[in-house]
């Protein structure tokens, strides 16, 4: 789905959230006028400059007088409404989902080169996340290196599809896609190929600036790869007492 | 072209068959030619030879009682099945006995009873063809009546007519969500855009599940004529029918059908001679469940991944590229030309006060008469099951039925005496859904079914929203556990818990009521529960 | 001059590299402080090699890899009013736990046999029976208190403790992260 244009001549309608009076562009979605106001709704797999995914549910929001959660970024706001972004409910409900994640795949956060830096594990403790209550999955996912300059990881991976939205909306490469069904999805290059014989890909790195987790990072971030070249010492030493 | 030109056209083809007094239907739709329809055609065909001029072997669709298959007819022309004699369980070799008998007494060894309530509690508005007409033959269609509707309603009716008939009759979406069909239609009606779209979505993919295989294989113009009075009313140019290709018969029949109708007029451009035309192509969806769902349908037909979007905006806003789409069900459509042809009130007056017309059901599961029925709305689940189903075989006692596929629940003996609509099985934790009823005896573990569809829900998640993606895997990791033995009671509140986290916040309809068999379940069987608990 | 009563604390190190108690170290002249209300009634830092009978504290560092982790582990649930999962390996499993992706047999070959190059050998005796899954504190016994973190600050322990010596329920998810 396209982004929603914005329209010349649109109206301003009143709303609120949180109990806060709010006033805001009818063409604006409720997670645009939270962001706005500084009111915090946790997300993944939306973000600003990118189409709306409506898939990580972290963003529901309760409307007064309507059964249903609705997603902030796939909303649009409508004069009148009542919204609630911070209830005990839908706590419980984004701590579960936080959860659900974690247990999916390998999320060591210990070990991982975005440690500290990661939106997930920001998500994690803002959700009150401390522990997963289900079982992990334990199920290994391969990493693919064979860019020369990135680096896939999948067990890190949410499948938010912000690197498949970049890809394909702004670099206009459409290196990025999803294959498979479940939790056997997975994002691929091109055909399934390795990263680094895509034909597609021009390198740009977009994907890896816009990836909320460690799935997609520069190579030579990993601790193991932190190589350290002495060579230059003797040679230089050498070379001094020659003089 | 007016009514009186089609009465001509009918009167004309009815003509051509005038010679044929007796009819010998052979059931070639997909279940019984399983079960070896197709040599038994073969054999009454060879055995009647070109002795016989007043007699003719015929293909037809469903006769409904497929667990007696193949199923043979022997009607006097233009008789319905009821008036029939008919043939159960033929094989090949009856078919010398078959021929025989039309000069005297029936066959009675392969003799089934048409008065049996399987056949005399029916009331068939959607399958009234169905193992009747050649459902291959366009001509045998327009015979008994076919594409009057359409022809009425472009020749009689404008659009509003059609769209206040349709709200009239107070015909509810048959896919599952019982959507009001008018309100739907007018919504579609009044979007203003150039260029609209309809869908039939015939992919029908709940375990136990074939309403929409038997419609499309025993009466595939009815389907074509709902979705041009529908495209017509609306205003759409172009009709996409997105079928399984898990559908091989039921697609080959489709494809026959639109080519004649097309080729008749009744389909294309200037369909019978008037401004409107219509093309419809068929669109194969390739085996995900999820692309019932109707806004990942539309993705697969527009080339892309089959998974769902938010919802606002609705497929009547904005659907297929963008544009207003009218998105129906099988069996929806094929209950439009009978309401346009007979009239909304007459289809408003059967079935209940917010459930009209009737409902074509699959009975599968340990039923003795596994088969697909079609009966008014608020006929009750007792009549369903033990009259018209004839109960449970081998002596053993009803448990449960599961209605609504993967996204309903199962409902226990003491409800059976419900009045099946749409409002009263949401009551009972479970829904209509597309009609699929899998009955289960006393042998039956609950936690089995719950397990089952949790792994099919599981299975068919598209992966796109978390909670289905995941939530689906762990519910189902805990309920493998119970089955076992192995769960803790820890285990089964976690269980309960991820039930309402998925309900409340899955993107789309699949991944809500994924939780509903297991909820409903311990809703009933709670004991079942605690009695598999590890830790007891 | 009375003293209070004091709390009593036992802690141990499961599977896991003991960094949170080298942490709980580092609390430094905080644990002057402390020794004045919490007995150390067991612990790897202390010399008592039996664990009382009662408890008011549990604190468990490491994961449940091997029996006797899941015996120490079932131990301190017995005998502690409150148990404590302490760090990322007791709370989620953490690097323990990724030897799961991988079949026990060839993680101890791996270890034991493939990479050592003078008499290979799969030690039998002496050594606990490793469990064919590793896993967090809380899947084997009820936790009543996670601080997650590899590892968890020398603030968030103190943090942790303090609220416990009050007789109150940390919440220490403002202080900690996993794998902070």
């Amino acid at each position: 789905m396209p982004p929603p244009a914005k329209q010349p001549n649109v109206r301003v309608v009143t709303l609120n959230i949180d109990g806060r009076d709010l006033s805001a562009r009818e063409d604006e979605t409720i997670i645009e006028v939270c962001r706005e106001n500084q009111i915090p709704i946790p997300s993944l797999c939306y973000l600003d400059g990118l189409s709306v995914w409506g898939a990580c549910r972290l963003c529901l929001v309760e409307l007064a007088g309507q059964g249903r959660l609705l997603a902030a970024c796939s909303t649009r706001v409508a004069e009148g409404m009542q919204i609630l972004t911070n209830t005990e409910k839908l706590q419980r409900y984004r701590r579960t989902i936080v959860e659900l994640l974690f247990a999916e795949r390998n999320h060591v956060c210990s070990v991982c080169v975005s440690n500290g830096h990661c939106e997930l594990q920001y998500l994690a403790q803002k959700c009150g996340v401390d522990h997963v209550r289900v079982p992990y999955r334990q199920v290994a996912y391969p990493v693919d290196s064979s860019h020369e300059m990135f680096r896939l990881d999948h067990d890190r991976c949410i499948l938010c599809t912000r690197c498949v939205r970049v890809c394909d909306e702004i670099e206009g490469a459409h290196t990025w896609d999803v294959m498979g069904r479940g939790s056997d999805c997975r994002v691929i290059t091109d055909m399934a190929q390795p990263w680094g014989e895509s034909d597609t890909c021009t390198s740009c790195g977009k994907c890896v600036q816009v990836c909320p987790t460690g799935a997609l990072v520069k190579q030579g971030t990993s601790v193991g790869e932190m190589v350290k070249d002495q060579h230059f010492l003797p040679i230089l030493a050498r070379r001094r007492h020659a003089q | 072209m007016n009514l009186d030109d089609l009465a001509d056209l009918a009167e004309q083809y009815r003509a051509a068959d005038a010679g044929v007094e007796r009819e010998v239907r052979v059931c070639l739709a997909a279940s019984c030619q399983s079960s070896g329809a197709l040599p038994v055609f073969d054999a009454l065909t060879a055995e009647l030879g070109k002795e016989r001029p007043a007699c003719k072997v015929k293909g037809v669709g469903c006769m409904g009682l497929c667990s007696a298959g193949p199923l043979v007819s022997i009607a006097e022309k233009d008789s319905t099945l009821e008036d029939s004699v008919l043939y159960r369980d033929v094989a090949p070799e009856d078919a010398g006995d078959i021929i025989a008998s039309l000069d005297g007494p029936p066959v009675e060894r392969l003799r089934c009873p048409t008065d049996q309530p399987f056949f005399a509690r029916q009331q068939k508005i959607v399958l009234e063809n169905a193992g009747i007409i050649d459902p291959d033959s366009f001509k045998s269609y327009v015979a008994v009546g076919g594409y009057a509707a359409l022809v009425r309603a472009l020749s009689e009716m404008t659009p509003a007519d059609v769209l206040r008939e349709v709200t009239i009759s107070g015909l509810r979406g048959r896919g599952g969500g019982g959507y009001p069909t008018g309100l739907k239609w007018s919504t579609v009606a009044k979007m203003p855009a150039t260029q609209k779209y309809v869908i039939c979505n015939a992919d029908e993919g709940d375990p136990g599940a074939f309403m929409d295989r038997a419609i499309l294989e025993s009466d595939p113009h009815r389907v074509l004529e709902g979705m041009a009075i529908a495209a017509y009313a609306i205003g759409a140019n172009k009709a996409y029918v997105y079928v399984r290709a898990e559908y091989p018969l039921a697609v080959e029949r489709l494809q026959t059908a639109i080519r004649k109708a097309k080729r008749s007029g009744f389909l294309g451009n200037k369909i019978a001679d008037t401004q409107f035309s219509l093309e419809v192509e068929i669109r194969l969806g390739a085996g995900a469940f999820v692309c019932g769902e109707e806004t990942a349908l539309m993705a697969s037909i527009e080339g892309l991944r089959g998974q769902p979007r938010p919802r606002p905006p609705y497929p009547a806003e904005s659907g297929l590229w963008g544009h207003p789409t009218l998105i129906n069900n099988v069996e929806t459509f094929a209950n439009i030309a009978p309401i346009v042809r007979e009239g909304g009130d007459w289809f408003a007056a059967i079935g209940t006060e917010r459930s009209k017309g009737t409902k074509v059901f699959a009975l599968a599961g340990t039923i003795t008469n596994t088969g697909l029925i079609e009966v008014p709305m608020g006929t009750s689940l007792r009549d369903i099951i033990e009259v018209i189903g004839g109960g449970i075989p081998g002596g053993k006692a009803f448990k449960a039925v599961q209605t609504g596929g993967p996204s309903g629940g199962c409902i226990p003996s003491q409800h059976l005496d419900i009045a099946v609509d749409y409002d009263s099985l949401k009551t009972l934790g479970t829904m209509m859904g597309s009609g699929g009823m899998i009955v289960m005896d006393e042998t039956s573990s609950m936690v089995d079914v719950a397990r089952y569809f949790m792994e099919f829900c599981m299975t068919e998640s598209c992966g796109k929203c978390i909670p289905c993606r995941a939530g689906t895997q762990q519910m189902h990791s805990i309920l493998d556990r119970l089955a076992k033995s192995q769960a803790t009671r820890a285990e089964l509140a976690l269980l309960e818990e991820l039930c309402e986290v998925v309900q409340a916040t899955s993107l789309c309809g699949l991944g809500q009521t994924a939780p509903n068999p297991v909820l409903s379940t311990m809703r009933y069987f709670r004991d079942e529960y605690e009695a598999k608990l590890g830790d007891a | 001059m009375s003293t209070p009563t004091k709390i009593k604390v036992a802690t141990t190190w499961l599977d896991g590299c003991s960094g949170c108690h080298m942490s709980f170290l580092d609390m430094d002249e905080r644990l002057i402080e402390l020794v004045r209300q919490v007995d150390i009634v067991y612990s790897p830092l202390v010399d008592t090699k039996i664990l009382p009978d009662d408890v008011d504290v549990g604190i468990l560092e490491g994961s449940i890899s091997s029996e006797d982790d899941l015996e120490k582990a079932l131990a301190f649930r017995k005998h502690c009013k409150i148990l404590v999962s302490l760090g990322d390996c007791a709370v989620n499993g953490n690097v323990p736990a990724m030897r799961n992706h991988f079949k026990l047999s060839d993680v101890v070959d791996r270890a034991y046999r493939d990479t050592v190059t003078t008499q290979p050998q799969i030690p039998t005796r002496g050594v606990p029976a490793l469990l064919s899954v590793v896993k967090p504190i809380h899947g084997v016994v009820g936790v009543d208190v996670f601080v997650p973190g590899c590892p968890p600050s020398a603030d968030a322990i103190w943090y942790v403790l303090s609220e416990l010596i009050g007789g109150r329920i940390p919440d220490p998810s403002t202080v900690t992260r996993f794998g902070a």
